[in-house]
């Protein structure tokens, strides 16, 4: 915050946040739950909200749903149901959205972030199912026109309201992330906001630093980034900060994020004012989820991302920075552990996965549950350059050929003649060559310019296809040059 | 003997005996919705053609040997909110224009696959509301027992056709008598089942909490058969209950000997007609006659059900029938300024005054600072009314009252008194509210010659034991086998 009034003032922020649920059907339908189909091809009677249609929960959405909400530490509800949330708009087929009102799912948890440093506690209070709804295609020109898409209809979301109780944009960003982290390791959603399938409304207010009532609150909406996000909450907490030390109120009332006049407008007027008549829709029967299930779904939760980035630090002694990284995706996490279970050294392993693993799997576009070399394989290769068999320059070599043809190791070393020369007698022989060669550097390092011995090092290296032992090498030369 | 005097038993029994062919009897239903349904109305569409078609189909699967369903060979009509794939569904709505259903309602497939034929689609109240049929927007539906009243509603349609010997049975809904009562008016017989028995998925919702499909013939057994093809459990209904009716025919005869017939005295108040008290207290008479034991019982929330009634069933309404708009299917209002007024006008031309009326009710009862007032409340008197019933089967089997509080009365007397319509209902409701089976069957005649109907009510799921009172009383009495006189030609066109 530049402005020097919002100094005197604290935000007070929570969000409420929309996840496409990754289940292969809609939530009350049979239809396809997926993206990309040409327009209105995932519909069908009950989607579509035709006369006699009728809804049936899909019992893979509610169980992803309870999944996420034991993740997030709520409590699942022992009776739940299903509201309309009646209001018209061309998106709805049924002009009423099927939600849930009083008696959510799941309530009353919470979820640790890391913001700034500090970890901090941000309670959610409720999650709960809805079905999404279609989206409107607007076509230029000519005839011009508006049509619907349907096929959004009906696909699963989650809605996860957290708590006033973030700080700052800094603080709502990084809840945001640890939210995609916790539910991505769940596998419950994608949580791709560039996609949609992770939507942020926001609360905003902000009261005079220490006091304990609650300011006016603003709903800011249409940010769908999250460099959005922590953009138009610094924006909307110094516009409140400003107004309020020019002696302005602040309107209750819901703003749009503009992202390229970098301002939040007020929405018209009319468009907000909605009475949705909650009530119980008479469709669907109370959700009454079995003890056995939700007991089922607790045994099963992972060890969340950030207690997991925690003890990857302590257990394997790893920096903070690798740590957070190998935790980022539950996938790469348990791949590092099954590289360690399988003998590598902790942190050659993540050496290799950060650098060159990762990197790989980005260029070829696939996860790392498709990458052909298994934990084994850099076990394996992580000996090798321990016991000084591979360098560590020719290890990327074997890594990158362990990448693309899912051979191993050592034979791809064997094949390859990539094995560390350690025969002194032959380095001997490349560094008396290179010497004579580089005679300004040769001198250069003896007048002192330490500088110089890291070029004929290189030389040696590069004599050697990197094959030489860096060790060996370096003594040679300081002998040499002694 | 006509055939179409033949109840729906009676005609399939014929069918499979060779006495009569499918064709033979669908052609004289067609000839007969022909001669007599220009005046009667009861039919919004008729079809022809393709019910003589699958009649053929019919005897020739017959003739192969094949063994065919319960209802081979036998036509059926249906209530004009109940989709069948290919036709029109209309709700008896301009608003539902041109809509033509994609699928078969559960209840339809079932029909289907007993072997029945679909004859067509029956008129009705505009989207099931009304107690006449008259707020229909395809014409006057009119009671085959006297054309200057009306039918009942909102299955005027299906119980006119059914009493005009036009159809042996036809399927109508039920949300608030809507079943019982035209059968009453109409002097045949109309089943409204536990809520959850019969599958909803495809019957176009009015009020989802109450709303029942069921059928409507000229005899009990065929109510029984009837129930037995388009009952039982449906994965497309999440309301649908668990298991299927089974084995109601067979049991029709083991008469009422010690069965309890409960009366509750709020049912015979003011409000009653005297004919159709005497009618009904006749008719509890002659079960006792029977072997049944006659007792007392109170129902003592019954002065709440229609006010209960108008507000449960207008909430639902307003958010069911928010979806035609213009925008999927239906009408739509020409050349839109902008959205708002695409919305308006297709739904102010499109929907008709009683119709807007229980949708702003329902509005209003579930508004911010309303809700609660209304709606909650209204709940929680219909809980008081399940437990009133409850606590009256304690002493009973079945609860005996008159289904309408009058006979049929005449066209346009009660269209510009809501209120007073609204009391047309004021003996079923009850039974929709607390979701228990019930039934009306025929039990006498006003002077003037008009049908009065016996409603029996029994615990959840226990069909099986209204039916049996029912036929017990019917097999005691004629009234069912009375028959309208025929009317006198139509004047003007056909359908």
């Amino acid at each position: 915050m530049s402005d020097p009034s919002a100094a005197a003032y604290e935000a007070v922020i929570g969000l409420e946040v929309h996840v496409h649920l990754k289940t292969r059907s809609k939530v009350f339908c049979g239809c396809p739950a997926s993206f990309g189909a040409p327009p209105n091809t995932n519909v069908c009677p009950v989607c579509l909200g035709l006369p006699g249609s009728l809804p049936v929960l899909n019992e893979a959405a509610l169980r992803s749903a309870l999944l996420a909400g034991l993740m997030l530490g709520c409590r699942i509800a022992p009776f739940s149901k299903f509201d309309r949330k009646n209001y018209f708009y061309p998106d709805l087929p049924k002009n009423y959205q099927i939600s849930q009102y009083d008696l959510p799912l799941c309530a009353g948890g919470g979820l640790e972030i890391e913001a700034d440093g500090r970890r901090r506690r941000i309670g959610i209070t409720r999650v709960h199912l809805e079905e999404d709804a279609g989206r409107l295609v607007h076509t230029e020109g000519g005839a011009g026109g508006s049509g619907v898409d349907f096929n959004r209809t009906g696909v699963p979301l989650l809605e996860i309201v957290s708590e006033p109780e973030l700080r700052g944009p800094e603080e709502a960003v990084a809840y945001l992330k640890e939210l995609r982290r916790t539910l991505r390791y769940i596998g419950v959603s994608d949580c791709d906001m560039e996609k949609g399938s992770l939507r942020c409304d926001a609360n905003v207010s902000i009261r005079p630093r220490g006091a304990a009532a609650l300011g006016v609150k603003v709903e800011v909406k249409n940010m769908n980034s999250f460099r959005a996000v922590g953009k138009a909450l610094a924006h909307e907490i110094e516009r409140q900060a400003r107004a309020l030390a020019e002696g302005e109120r602040i309107a209750r009332e819901t703003r749009l994020w503009e992202a390229e006049a970098g301002v939040t407008r007020p929405m018209r007027g009319k468009e907000e004012a909605h009475d949705y008549r909650y009530f119980p829709d008479p469709d669907l029967v109370p959700v009454v989820p079995a003890a056995a299930l939700v007991e089922e779904l607790r045994a099963s939760l992972p060890e969340p991302p950030l207690r997991r980035r925690d003890r990857f630090a302590d257990r394997y002694g790893l920096p903070a920075y690798d740590a957070e990284v190998l935790t980022a995706e539950r996938e790469t996490a348990d791949y590092f552990e099954a590289c360690v279970a399988a003998g590598a050294e902790p942190k050659a392993a993540s050496n290799l996965i950060m650098g060159e693993m990762l990197r790989l799997l980005k260029e070829a576009g696939i996860p790392i549950r498709e990458a052909k070399v298994a934990p084994a394989g850099i076990a394996e290769l992580t000996r090798l350059v321990a016991a000084g068999e591979v360098s560590g320059t020719a290890a990327k070599e074997v890594f990158a050929e362990m990448f693309a043809a899912g051979r191993g190791a050592e034979e791809i070393v064997r094949a390859r003649g990539l094995a560390q020369l350690s025969d002194e007698g032959e380095l001997e022989r490349v560094v008396g060559e290179v010497l004579r060669a580089n005679p300004q550097s040769a001198a250069d390092y003896r007048a002192g310019k330490a500088k110089a011995l890291g070029f004929i090092v290189g030389r040696v290296m590069k004599a050697t296809k990197g094959r030489a032992n860096p060790g060996l090498v370096n003594k040679i030369l300081k002998k040499a040059l002694g | 003997m006509d055939p179409t005097d033949l109840t729906l038993h009676e005609a399939a029994e014929a069918m499979r005996g060779g006495g009569i062919s499918s064709r033979e009897y669908t052609a004289a239903c067609l000839e007969r919705v022909r001669r007599v349904d220009p005046v009667f109305g009861a039919f919004v569409e008729v079809y022809g053609e393709e019910a003589l078609e699958a009649a053929v189909a019919a005897d020739r699967r017959r003739a192969a040997g094949e063994p065919g369903g319960a209802l081979a060979g036998v036509p059926v009509a249906v209530k004009d909110n109940i989709c069948a794939a290919g036709r029109r569904a209309g709700c008896a709505s301009k608003i539902l224009d041109g809509f033509v259903a994609p699928y078969d309602a559960t209840a339809v497939e079932r029909l289907r696959a007993a072997g029945a034929i679909i004859l067509g689609r029956t008129n009705m109240d505009e989207f099931a509301m009304g107690s006449s049929t008259e707020t229909s927007s395809r014409g006057v539906t009119r009671n085959p027992w006297d054309p200057e009243r009306v039918p009942g509603g909102s299955s005027g349609g299906s119980a006119a056709a059914v009493a005009a010997r036009e159809v042996p049975a036809a399927l109508g809904t039920d949300t608030g008598g809507s079943i019982r009562q035209p059968a009453a008016l109409c002097g045949v017989a109309g089943l409204k089942p536990t809520y959850g028995r019969v599958s909803r998925f495809g019957l176009v919702a009015f009020a989802s909490s109450l709303d029942q499909i069921g059928p409507i013939a000229r005899s009990v057994r065929d109510l029984a058969l009837l129930l037995e093809v388009i009952g039982g459990h449906d994965g497309r209904d999440s309301t649908s209950a668990e298991g299927s009716p089974r084995g109601l025919a067979g049991g029709l005869d083991r008469g009422i000997e010690g069965l309890r017939v409960g009366v509750p005295e709020e049912f015979f108040a003011a409000g009653v007609d005297g004919e159709v008290r005497a009618s009904v207290e006749a008719s509890v008479g002659r079960m006792r006659d029977l072997g049944a034991a006659v007792v007392g019982v109170r129902l003592p929330h019954t002065p709440y059900a229609v006010a209960t009634y108008y507000i449960v069933a207008t909430a639902e309404a307003s958010s069911n029938l928010a979806r035609y708009d213009g925008v999927q299917y239906g009408l739509r209002a020409a050349d839109p300024r902008d959205l708002p007024d695409l919305y308006e006008r297709t739904r102010a031309e499109g929907l008709g005054p009683e119709v807007k009326r229980r949708i702003m009710l329902g509005t209003y009862v579930l508004s911010a600072g309303y809700h609660d007032a209304y709606y909650l409340k209204a709940l929680k008197v219909r809980t008081l009314m399940r437990r009133d019933f409850e606590e009256a089967f304690g002493r009973c089997d079945v609860i005996a009252t008159p289904t309408a509080p009058t006979a049929a009365f005449a066209l346009g007397e009660k269209t510009a008194d809501p209120l007073t319509m609204y009391l047309s209902d004021i003996c079923t409701i009850s039974a929709s509210l607390a979701g228990i089976p019930a039934i009306s069957v025929p039990c006498g005649f006003t002077a003037a010659g008009l049908p009065v109907g016996l409603q029996l009510m029994a615990r959840p799921f226990e069909e099986g034991t209204l039916l049996r009172a029912a036929h017990a009383y019917e097999q005691a009495t004629d009234w069912h086998r009375r028959r309208p006189p025929d009317p006198a030609p139509a004047r003007g066109g056909g359908v």
